[in-house]
């Protein structure tokens, strides 16, 4: 079977969003980019799968995620360190968001749990309705919902606790630089 | 006791009765959580296609689907 060139060239357009999308759940440009051409591979190994007209971006969405949590996810620890470097490095930081501030939100969306995260950036950043999320991760609307509330959240305990300048906001943020690694 | 100290200064984070100010604190972190959630989302989308996906597909593409390695087993 030869791959049909509209759905190749849709592929190469979805990588962008397959990259952030890996890249918030594993937290590395490394693991983002492991993650996204295996991806590409099992994508195309089962392309027969894929109904012609549906949603392309979701299908990849779903297997990406389907490994990251099956395998990858198992492979994480051992490279933690120098690949949380090595990110810092390779991503950008917007401008009007302050470093420690940027750091900070990663390190905190780094401790909440897979699948809130995962909740949280489907429908947060992807752009993703709830159901077309719930379908990625294979649950229930409902669970979808209360799973980005519940990150949100944690998410806003862990910041308005680092953000406040009377509670010793720079021991704080050298907690957190120093636990990145600098 | 330093938590209350320090709310005189307007941190009144743990004080009860500050309800209206702790839910608009609540509401600022929430939009600066959508905000970075974003701006790190969008830092990587911004990067593009970096070409080994490129040659990737094109790789795959010209191996016309005879898989050498058993991927698909699930």
């Amino acid at each position: 079977m030869t791959l049909d060139p509209t759905i190749r060239d849709d592929m190469l357009a979805a990588v962008p969003n397959l990259r952030a999308f890996a890249y918030s759940l594993s937290g590395s440009v490394d693991r983002a980019d492991d993650l996204v051409q295996e991806t590409l591979m099992r994508a195309i190994a089962k392309i027969d799968h894929f109904t012609p007209g549906t949603n392309l971006n979701a299908w990849l969405f779903t297997i990406l995620r389907n490994y990251f949590r099956s395998e990858f996810r198992k492979q994480r620890r051992e490279v933690e360190d120098v690949d949380g470097k090595h990110a810092d490095r390779l991503v950008s930081q917007p401008e009007q968001v302050g470093r420690v501030e940027f750091e900070e939100f990663r390190a905190a969306l780094g401790t909440l749990p897979d699948n809130q995260r995962e909740a949280l950036i489907l429908v947060g950043a992807s752009g993703f309705s709830y159901d077309e999320a719930a379908e990625i991760c294979g649950c229930a609307v409902g669970t979808v919902k209360s799973r980005v509330n519940r990150a949100r959240s944690r998410l806003a305990q862990m910041m308005s606790v680092g953000e406040t300048p009377e509670f010793g906001a720079d021991d704080k943020t050298r907690a957190v630089l120093g636990n990145l690694g600098g | 006791m330093k938590d209350r100290k320090s709310s005189a200064h307007g941190a009144k984070v743990k004080n009860p009765s500050s309800a209206p100010e702790t839910a608009n604190l609540g509401r600022d972190v929430q939009a600066k959580i959508g905000q970075q959630l974003r701006s790190m989302y969008v830092g990587v989308v911004d990067q593009g296609v970096p070409d080994r996906f490129v040659e990737l597909l094109k790789k795959l593409d010209e191996a016309g689907g005879s898989s050498d390695k058993d991927r698909d087993s699930e």
